[in-house]
C-alpha cells in the first residue's frame, strides 16, 4: 500500500467514531497498546527524542531500499500517535517518506497533538523521521 | 453560593465550554484568571492616562506618575510595608530572583561561599544561585525532605557553616502545595546572621502575608498568579538591603547625576527600576491587589483550603491515585498521580473533558528525583473554584482512569 492508501484506511477506522471523542481516544490507546514497537535494546539515550513531558524512542534502517521505522513512546496517547505515524510511514522509499503531508491527522481530529505547545515530543518524532529518511536516500 | 457567583461573574473567562464542556480551571498554580477590575483598569490606563512617568512637566505625565506611584502604596498597604520604597516592581518573580542574585555577588557574596536551599524549589529559585556558584567556585546546600515530602528542618544546622551566606526557600511549593515554617528557618538563620530570601510566589496569592511580621530579607513574588496581569512582580528588600543591594541593571530612571566618569544613582526603589517599567502593569497589579482586599486574604486561604481538603478526601477513595505531600497544612495545590499512567495522558483526557490542569515537573526537577517520577498531575486552586468542579472533576478522573486502564 502507498502512504496515501494507508492514510486512507486510518481515517476510514476512525470515521466510524464521528463526534464520540471518547471512543476515538479509546481507539488510540489500544493503537498504543497493541504495538510492540521497539527493541528493548534500541530504547537507549541516543535515540530519545525529548519532548517536555513524554519521550519518545525512534530507530530507522534501511532495508532492500525501504526505510523501517520502530518507535516507542511512555505516555500512552503519545504512544498510539506514534504508532499511526510508523504505519503509514515505515517500509517506504525515502524519497516518499519526506514528501508525505500526513494530513489524515488532521482528518481524524486529532491535530492537536501535533502543535508545539503539546510538548509531547511528536512534531520533533515526524521531523527526525524525514532527517532519517533523507539521509537514506543521499 | 450567592458570593461565590457574584465572584465568578468578575471573570467572564470561566463562562465558556471546551471540547463541549463547561470550563474547570484547576491551573491557577500557573497563571490564575483577571477579574474584570483588573482588564479595566489596564485599558482605562490607556485610554485616559497614558504617558511616560516621573520626568514630565505635563498633565498626562503626572496623571500617569501618580497612579504608578499609588500602585506601590496600595501594596505597600496590602503587605503591610511602611516605606514604599522597599518594594520595587520586577518582571515577575525570576526577574527579581536574579537582581537579588546579581546584586549580591557583585559586593556580597565571595568565592567559595555557599547558599542554602531546599529540595522543593523551583528551578527559578535554583538557577540563578547555580550560576553564581559555578562562576564563582560557591556551593549550593540543599535540605532535604522527610519522608512525607516536608522539609526536614532538623537537617538544617547541619548545612551551616562559616561560608553560608543565604537561605533562598520557598514559602509555598509549586509542586506540592506545602507551606514552609518560615518561622522555624528564621529561627536558625537569625542565631547564625544569615539573610532570608523567600520566593513568595506560591503563597501571595493564597494568604495574607505581613512583611513587617515576616521580617525577612527578601521577598519576591508575581502579579499574574495574584489576579494581576503577566510581566509584573515585586521585589520586597528590607531597609538594609535597599541600602547594600547593588543594582544590576543600570540605566534611565535610576539615576541623580550623570557624567562619563562616575553616575551617582537614585536612591530607593528608582535604583532598581531602569528604562521605563511597565506602568500598566503595576496599575494592573494594583487593582488586583484591591480584588484581593475587596474578598479578603483570609477569606481566599480559607475557601482554599476547604477545597484542597475536599478534593483530597475524595481523590483518597480512588484507589489508583497516589497524592504527593498530602497533608493539611497546604495552600490551595494538589499533585497526584494515577498508577501506571504517565501523568501527559491523564491531563491530556482531563482536557478533552474541559478540566485544565498542569502535568510535567512543573519546574521542580530536582523534587521529581527525590519522588522519583518522571512528572504529576497538578491541580491547583483560586478564589472563584467551587465544590461543584472538584466534584466533576473527580467523576471525570474516574472516567479517564477507566479509559487508560
Amino acid at each position: 500500500m502507498t502512504i496515501n492508501e494507508i492514510e486512507k484506511e486510518i481515517i476510514e477506522e476512525f470515521e466510524i467514531f464521528g463526534d464520540d471523542w471518547e471512543g476515538k481516544y479509546e481507539h488510540l490507546i489500544d493503537i498504543g497498546k497493541s504495538l510492540p514497537l521497539i527493541k528493548e535494546e534500541f530504547k537507549t539515550e541516543d535515540r530519545i527524542i525529548k519532548g517536555c513531558q513524554s519521550r519518545v524512542w525512534l530507530n530507522s534502517e534501511l532495508k532492500d531500499g525501504k526505510v523501517v521505522y520502530t518507535a516507542d513512546a511512555d505516555a500512552i496517547i503519545t504512544k498510539g500517535m506514534v504508532a499511526l505515524m510508523v504505519r503509514v510511514l515505515s517500509g517506504h522509499k525515502a524519497e516518499e517518506i519526506v514528501k508525505a503531508d500526513l494530513k489524515f491527522v488532521d482528518t481524524i481530529g486529532l491535530k492537536e497533538h501535533l502543535s508545539p505547545t503539546r510538548a509531547n515530543g511528536l512534531v520533533s518524532m515526524i521531523n527526525k523521521m524525514k532527517m532519517d529518511a533523507l539521509s537514506f536516500s543521499r | 453560593m450567592k458570593e461565590q457567583n457574584k465572584i465568578r461573574e468578575q471573570f467572564p473567562i470561566l463562562n465558556q465550554k471546551i471540547n463541549g464542556y463547561n470550563l474547570v480551571y484547576f491551573d491557577n498554580g500557573a497563571t490564575s484568571q483577571k477579574p474584570l477590575s483588573v482588564i479595566e483598569s489596564i485599558s482605562d490606563y490607556y485610554k485616559n492616562s497614558n504617558s511616560n512617568i516621573h520626568r514630565g512637566v505635563h498633565t498626562l505625565s503626572r496623571k500617569a506618575t501618580e497612579l504608578f506611584e499609588q500602585a506601590r502604596k496600595t501594596l505597600a498597604q496590602h503587605f503591610n510595608v511602611n516605606n514604599d520604597q522597599q518594594l520595587i516592581f520586577t518582571a515577575g518573580t525570576t526577574d527579581s530572583i536574579n537582581m537579588v542574585a546579581q546584586g549580591l555577588a557583585k559586593n556580597y557574596l565571595q568565592t567559595g561561599d555557599e547558599i542554602i536551599l531546599s529540595t522543593y524549589e523551583h528551578h527559578s529559585n535554583i538557577l540563578p544561585w547555580q550560576l553564581w556558584a559555578e562562576a564563582n567556585g560557591g556551593k549550593l546546600k540543599v535540605i532535604p525532605l522527610l519522608e512525607d515530602q516536608t522539609i526536614d528542618y532538623a537537617a538544617i544546622p547541619a548545612l551551616i557553616s562559616a561560608k553560608t551566606k543565604l537561605i533562598a526557600i520557598t514559602h509555598v511549593s509549586n509542586t506540592l502545595g506545602l507551606i514552609t515554617d518560615l518561622e522555624k528557618i528564621k529561627t536558625i538563620a537569625q542565631k547564625n546572621n544569615i539573610p532570608i530570601l523567600v520566593d513568595g510566589a506560591q503563597s501571595a496569592p493564597h494568604m495574607p502575608i505581613d512583611l513587617q511580621k515576616l521580617n525577612v530579607d527578601f521577598f519576591v513574588c508575581s502579579a499574574h498568579k495574584m489576579y494581576g496581569p503577566t510581566g509584573i512582580g515585586l521585589l520586597y528588600l528590607s531597609e538594609k538591603w535597599l541600602k547594600e543591594l547593588s543594582t544590576s541593571k543600570p540605566g534611565g530612571g535610576t539615576i541623580k547625576t550623570v557624567t562619563f566618569e562616575k553616575t551617582e544613582y537614585a536612591e530607593g526603589a528608582l535604583r532598581f527600576e531602569p528604562g521605563t517599567p511597565n506602568i500598566s502593569g503595576a496599575i494592573g497589579f494594583a487593582a488586583a491587589i484591591d480584588f484581593m482586599n475587596s474578598v479578603g486574604t483570609q477569606t481566599i486561604f480559607d475557601h482554599e483550603h476547604e477545597l484542597v481538603q475536599y478534593a483530597q478526601k475524595k481523590m483518597s477513595e480512588i484507589p489508583e491515585v497516589i497524592i504527593y505531600g498530602k497533608s493539611d497544612h497546604k495552600a490551595g495545590v494538589i499533585s497526584f498521580n494515577i498508577k501506571e499512567q504517565h501523568p501527559f495522558d491523564v491531563g491530556t483526557l482531563l482536557d478533552k473533558y474541559g478540566i485544565a490542569v498542569r502535568t510535567g515537573h512543573h519546574c521542580t526537577q530536582p523534587l521529581m528525583h527525590c519522588l522519583n517520577v518522571q512528572g504529576t498531575v497538578r491541580i491547583s486552586f483560586a478564589i472563584y473554584n467551587t465544590k461543584e468542579e472538584i466534584d466533576i472533576f473527580i467523576e471525570k478522573l474516574v472516567k479517564v482512569i477507566k479509559m487508560l486502564n
